[in-house]
């Protein structure tokens, strides 16, 4: 390879991510899981055609303004109507939305085919919390916002994660298929985890489901996408992935606590 | 039979009407009741203004400072609620009193004490909106879309915002009635259907949405009147009902509402474009019909505002194409428009610059709906901030925008003086600034993941609300600029010559002097 080459390659690769954006907040968060990779790709492959189709246009417009006007002398002509060219303007929009169609259906049907799960949490939404339960662990706690009120309200100065910290988050092993089952309790919620790719209304009465396979250990937040009374702004979703073998000594963990909890709660025990 | 006359002038009646306030009461001339549509749409814009400026406080920097996070969500209810119900719509049905009839050459509307009826419904409809804020509990906290349960829940605020959505919609539905009847069968004769100016077919065709689906809206918070206070169970699952019944309902009704609110503005547009490119819009025919297909279509697209609530594949699938369909007859219209100009001979008074504002940036929130339309984007978009950004695109670049061209274009007409081209330019581009200060940088702030209706937000929001709100602070204040020039107009404006633009060529201005007389075309002209 030419040293050009090679510079060339290397420049690429140094603004991929300048490209991607997400740390200038212009762009939706680096995607942590295949789904939401492929719902980033849609996104530019679309956004690319909007610009592209609006520069045109307006370009049209614009050297109208500039040159098509009575103060510079221009005549108006007198022409106000063209078949061809409405046939025309109707039919290649139209494919270019088939363009685009095309690979989003693919996404919509992966995404819904929450079937072969690995991991099944139901996440219930509260006014103004969310709860866990691990179907096939019997494992279950609460996951409130853990902001101090304090913070809030100017009186103390706001951590790095504020607004966006749980006292128990939703633990996951990564490289697996999660299902979340969703469901609320008293109005509708949302569940969302932007890097996860997911977001599933929860609706009380109804359980509805979602999917995500997280590759990589990490930290992932999310908040709560419908309006759902005064706290809405303040019942975050905090997703930790771990690798299998933590998460499984976490699991171990959960299981004690529960049966230690249930212990002291018996009739007759320490309680 | 008595030939036309050249100009419908209408001697002075020195018929015993009242003056006063009775005659603002009383009055069944669709210009008076026209002007009042538009001051109480003016009037309801600035107390809708302030609230968004109330929300804008808030969210100018993270923490809570200004109000409460339940004040806060009956800040974004009625803000939505009051300007979509109380400022947009009665503006453009101001702008159908003043113009249809003027346009079609007939006297007045079919039903004008309807008409009147049509009108006063309002401001109890916006007092009860008011005031609902002072009840016990306060105002309806849900969002306007008013989604059940959670309104189920909510105190009596919500009862006063039901019978005023009750109110609003029996003023549209008459007033739709009487908007067909008069373009159906009172335009002058050798005014074919298909001579109509194209804002009188905008009206044609958005009449029809209006009684189509105000109704539902009606019919869907009736349910949840019943849910709250008579035990049925609609929207609750214990009872056997599905809280996503609600929102089937109201989407039913609100998908065709927001064509119903831009499909008018598009109509002033095709007006104004044509008259300051001295050349006549291009496709007069593929307009309408790309009005009536987007008409058409806005009905069977409802749930692509539903992507998150659990729909299976098929039904996501089907809403996701129908929607991106609605791309190709609105692409028609902004391409016919671009092509009006192209070649014309352009000037760009004030109305121009507002229309062409409107094209450039309800255009930029047509691409941003297309990139909603597209399910598995939509699913990390809903309910964000890139919602809102889209939106007020449409709704305040687009129709809002479209408003404004719409007034001052047509108020030498109504007043017979001419407003200050200068100010009208500052109001122009104060507003095209602020705007976009205000509402392009949220659509970073979803893409970035920013829930929308929360009044605190996570740090790395900061930025890009704190230049939100300042571009609303400015955008809120260039509107003062538009109160005034709009007042200086009709109290001190210079005399307006009968003909002020010169490539307008439409009924009102080729037929009637300038002011048009109280009552005008009291004898049909004779369109060739």
């Amino acid at each position: 390879m030419t040293a050009l080459r090679k510079i060339a390659a290397a420049a690429a690769l140094a603004l991929y991510p300048a490209l991607a954006m997400s740390e200038y907040k212009l762009n939706l968060q680096a995607p942590q899981t295949p789904i939401a990779e492929r719902i980033f790709d849609l996104h530019t492959l679309i956004l690319v055609i909007c610009v592209v189709i609006f520069v045109g246009v307006f370009a049209f417009m614009f050297y109208a303004v500039f040159r098509h006007r009575k103060s510079v002398g221009h005549k108006a002509a007198h022409f106000h109507e063209n078949t061809t060219v409405e046939v025309l303007w109707t039919v290649v929009p139209f494919f270019i939305l088939i363009g685009m169609a095309y690979p989003a259906t693919k996404v919509v049907i992966d995404m819904k085919d929450t079937s072969a799960a690995d991991v099944t949490i139901k996440a219930t939404g509260l006014q103004w919390a969310w709860s866990y339960d691990y179907l096939n662990e019997g494992i279950g706690f609460t996951s409130a916002l853990a902001t101090p009120r304090a913070q809030i309200m100017g009186i103390e100065p706001k951590g790095p994660n504020y607004l966006l910290e749980v006292d128990n988050p939703v633990v996951v092993p990564t490289g697996k298929k999660i299902r979340i089952l969703v469901t609320a309790a008293d109005v509708i919620h949302s569940w969302w985890v932007p890097a996860l790719g997911a977001k599933q209304d929860a609706i009380p009465g109804f359980i509805r489901d979602t999917w995500f396979r997280a590759e990589k250990p990490g930290v992932y937040r999310g908040q709560c996408a419908e309006l759902c009374g005064k706290d809405h702004g303040f019942m975050p979703i905090v997703v930790e992935a771990r690798s299998p073998e933590d998460y499984a000594k976490w699991v171990a963990e959960q299981k004690a606590k529960t049966a230690k909890q249930a212990e002291q709660a018996a009739p007759g025990g320490k309680g | 039979m008595e030939a036309a006359h050249a100009h419908g002038q209408a001697h002075e009646h020195a018929h015993d009407h009242p003056s006063g306030l009775m005659r603002w009461v009383a009055t069944t001339n669709h210009k008076d009741i026209g002007t009042m549509y538009l001051w109480f749409s003016f009037a309801m814009f600035m107390v809708g203004g302030a609230m968004a400026m109330i929300i804008r406080t808030e969210l100018f920097q993270p923490g809570l400072q200004v109000v409460n996070p339940d004040f806060f969500n009956q800040m974004t209810t009625l803000h939505g609620l009051i300007m979509v119900f109380g400022a947009i719509m009665p503006a453009f049905v101001g702008f159908a009193n003043w113009q249809i009839p003027m346009m079609i050459g007939a006297a007045d509307m079919a039903f004008p004490r309807m008409n009147n009826m049509s009108f006063w419904l309002l401001p109890p409809a916006g007092l009860l909106l008011v005031i609902s804020l002072f009840v016990p509990g306060g105002g309806a906290a849900a969002g306007w879309t008013l989604y059940a349960p959670l309104t189920v829940q909510l105190g009596m605020g919500m009862d006063l915002t039901i019978f005023a959505v009750h109110i609003l919609g029996l003023s549209s539905i008459m007033g739709s009635i009487n908007i067909i009847t008069t373009i159906l069968n009172m335009r002058a004769p050798g005014m074919t259907l298909f001579k109509m100016p194209m804002f009188v077919w905008t009206w044609l065709i958005t009449a029809y949405l209006l009684i189509a689906v105000m109704p539902v809206l009606a019919g869907a918070v009736t349910m949840i009147l019943t849910d709250r206070h008579f035990g049925t169970a609609f929207f609750n699952a214990a009872g056997g009902g599905d809280p996503v019944l609600y929102q089937h309902i109201f989407w039913f009704f609100g998908h065709p509402e927001v064509y119903i609110i831009a499909i008018p503005a598009f109509g002033v547009v095709s007006q104004v474009i044509p008259a300051f490119s001295r050349k006549p819009l291009f496709g007069y025919v593929s307009m309408v019909y790309a009005t009536a297909s987007i008409a058409v279509l806005s009905f069977m697209v409802w749930a692509h505002h539903m992507y998150t609530v659990g729909m299976p594949t098929a039904a996501q699938l089907y809403y996701m194409y129908a929607t991106m369909l609605i791309a190709v007859p609105t692409g028609v219209k902004v391409f016919n428009w671009v092509a009006t100009m192209w070649k014309g001979s352009l000037s760009f008074e004030t109305p121009m610059l507002f229309a062409c504002g409107f094209l450039f940036l309800f255009t930029m929130g047509g691409f941003s709906g297309l990139v909603l339309s597209i399910t598995p984007v939509d699913i990390q978009l809903h309910d964000t901030y890139y919602v809102v950004a889209h939106f007020h695109y449409v709704m305040v670049a687009g129709a809002l925008f479209s408003a404004f061209a719409g007034i001052y274009f047509w108020l030498p007409k109504w007043t017979g003086k001419m407003y200050n081209e200068t100010l009208g330019k500052w109001h122009f581009w104060l507003s095209m600034i602020f705007f976009n200060v205000t509402f392009f940088v949220q659509h970073f702030l979803g893409l970035a993941g920013m829930p929308r209706r929360i009044p605190d937000y996570a740090l790395q929001f900061t930025d890009f609300n704190r230049i939100s709100s300042i571009g609303a602070f400015g955008f809120g204040l260039s509107q003062l600029l538009f109160l005034y020039i709009v007042v200086q107009t009709i109290r001190s404006g210079k005399k307006a010559p009968d003909r002020p633009w010169e490539g307008a060529d439409t009924l009102e201005w080729t037929h009637l002097p300038t002011p048009a007389p109280y009552h005008s075309f009291e004898t049909a002209p004779v369109v060739k």
